[in-house]
């Protein structure tokens, strides 16, 4: 304990797997979601996370998130609380966009101006500053997935976890909007890693988009997901055919 | 960036062009004869259909009475003062019984649909009740209690709470489970997902529930009031009913019934209503046009 507590804060790994595997059910119809991965994601470092369906890619987000607990293995988490971002934006419907940004500060009872406050900056940082009043249903697919985002990153200012670092993960939450918007969202999500220095863990099933964003790409096979392979794409971004390739291998390894 | 022309401008354009547009309301006025009109229409065809089946003498007085008839007995209501004695006797009962039912459904849902054992054990029961008339009741509050307002309550509690109970256990069962899912992954505990999350998601359909909850109440209670009569418990409206039954005046009897139907759909349209429509708007879950 005292070794974390001396190392300072860009020093400590967000989060680290050692050996994880989940299984649901038990016995002979037990279905291995995941095996045996290990998995580090460093202070500020942007990891995506590339798979094919029923890699186990959202499983392992929620173990990370505490949502669902590992079956063996464990989990070494040194940030704050996980900030998350699903595929579907699901903001409270009942609520504004700074309603909902504000939710997690009320539910942690953060006093009401100091919330305001934190909303309209996280807001302002997502570019929806003076849309703040509007009610989900009168926003656009990516004005709410940023929404989303403002809110996730609020979840995380945790006073009782200050200066560890922060970690943000995201479940595809991209896909489900239009070429145009996922576009220029990858763009601004870069521009707010960059300015918030949190570290990502990014879940997706787009070659392009996991080399766009990420510094590695981290490649899973499917039932059991396991770590087939990894890419430093920082600065190899002709590397999207290569990591194609090896996806190609590992699902047409399910046809038989 | 080849895309940025300048910083956030292709986003901002974006947004623009995204963003839903709302068609601009016409004017107050014209929105409200539009809401106002068709129901006044339909009360006129009907009672000028009335009127002619009434003129044409179809079937004798003593039958089917003029709407002239039956006016004059609500107006001599009116001006003799005795339509407030009736509607308060009638609307406090039926609005303390809504209370009480309310304090009853709302533990009784919550633990239904929140305790499997509970709803497997309760649910269907309370289901049922629902099906059930409450004036099936009346024969046997009046045995219990004797003929006095706690049989009413009974009478009338049968009926409201399984209607409002169901409206907030289908209202809970109907939440997005990716709603409590987000709620946990932003810090919520177990209370502040209830408090948060769970309540304020499943609001339109307890909405629902409270709107059938009150129709019931106000049907048990005028289903009582009609059976259960007696000095003693005051005169409402259903026993104003009944007295015009007993005194073979078939004018009496229309006015009650047009006084009891007034009553209900007024509280409807004044209170459930708006209350409604404003939190199925504040969610988008409704055209303005309804």
């Amino acid at each position: 304990m005292t070794a974390t507590v001396d190392a300072p804060p860009d020093q400590l790994t967000p989060v680290r797997f050692h050996q994880v595997g989940k299984a649901f059910g038990s016995g002979r119809k037990a279905v291995v979601a995941l095996d045996g991965v290990d998995l580090e994601v460093g202070a500020g470092e942007f990891v995506c996370l590339l798979g094919a369906s029923g890699c186990g890619k959202t499983t392992l987000l929620n173990l990370v998130a505490g949502l669902d607990r590992p079956t063996s293995g464990r989990i070494e988490l040194n940030s704050s609380r996980p900030a998350v971002v699903f595929q579907e934006a699901a903001l409270m419907p009942w609520l504004t966009a700074a309603g909902n940004v504000e939710l997690p500060l009320r539910m942690a009872g953060v006093p009401k101006a100091q919330r305001r406050a934190k909303a309209a900056e996280l807001l302002e940082l997502v570019r929806l500053a003076g849309l703040g009043d509007k009610r989900p249903h009168e926003l656009s697919g990516g004005m709410r997935q940023r929404v989303a985002l403002a809110r996730a990153l609020a979840s995380t200012t945790d006073s009782a976890d200050a200066g560890k670092p922060s970690l943000l993960l995201m479940d595809e939450p991209f896909s489900a909007l239009d070429a145009i918007t996922r576009d220029v969202l990858q763009g601004e999500l870069l521009r707010i890693w960059r300015a918030t220095g949190t570290a990502i863990l990014f879940v997706t099933h787009d070659v392009r988009e996991a080399v766009r964003l990420g510094q590695r790409v981290v490649l899973l096979s499917s039932r059991p997901g396991r770590v087939v392979q990894e890419w430093d794409v920082d600065d190899a971004p002709d590397a999207v055919d290569e990591i194609n390739t090896a996806l190609r291998k590992v699902i047409s390894s399910h046809a038989a | 960036m080849p895309l940025d022309v300048q910083e956030g401008s292709v986003e901002a354009g974006l947004d623009a062009l995204d963003t839903p547009v709302n068609a601009p309301d016409g004017s107050r006025v014209r929105r409200i004869a539009a809401r106002v009109l068709p129901p006044i229409g339909a009360i006129v065809v009907l009672v000028a259909i009335w009127q002619a089946l009434w003129a044409a003498a179809f079937w004798p007085e003593f039958k089917l009475p003029s709407p002239a008839a039956v006016w004059g007995q609500i107006w001599e209501l009116v001006t003799s003062g005795d339509i407030l004695e009736l509607f308060w006797v009638s609307v406090h009962r039926a609005v303390i019984g809504f209370a009480i039912s309310l304090l009853i459904a709302v533990p009784l849902g919550l633990a239904i649909a929140n305790i499997r054992v509970v709803r497997r054990g309760i649910g269907p029961l309370v289901s049922g009740l629902q099906s059930l008339p409450s004036v099936a009741w009346v024969p046997a509050a009046i045995l219990w209690f004797g003929l006095n307002d706690r049989a009413i309550y009974w009478v009338v509690l049968l009926g409201a709470v399984p209607s409002i109970a169901n409206g907030l256990v289908s209202g809970l069962d109907q939440v997005p489970p990716i709603l409590p899912r987000v709620g946990k992954a932003l810090g919520a505990g177990r209370f502040g997902g209830i408090r948060y999350i769970l309540l304020p998601a499943a609001l339109p359909g307890f909405l629902g529930g409270l709107k059938q909850g009150w129709a019931f109440s106000w049907r048990s209670l005028m289903a009582a009031e009609l059976i259960a009569t007696s000095p003693e418990l005051g005169k409402g409206l259903g026993q104003y009913l009944h007295d015009g039954m007993s005194l073979s005046d078939i004018s009496m009897v229309f006015a009650g019934i047009v006084l009891i139907f007034v009553v209900g759909v007024g509280i409807e349209l004044l209170v459930f209503r708006p209350l409604e429509n404003s939190v199925l708007r504040a969610r988008g879950l409704t055209s303005s046009a309804r």
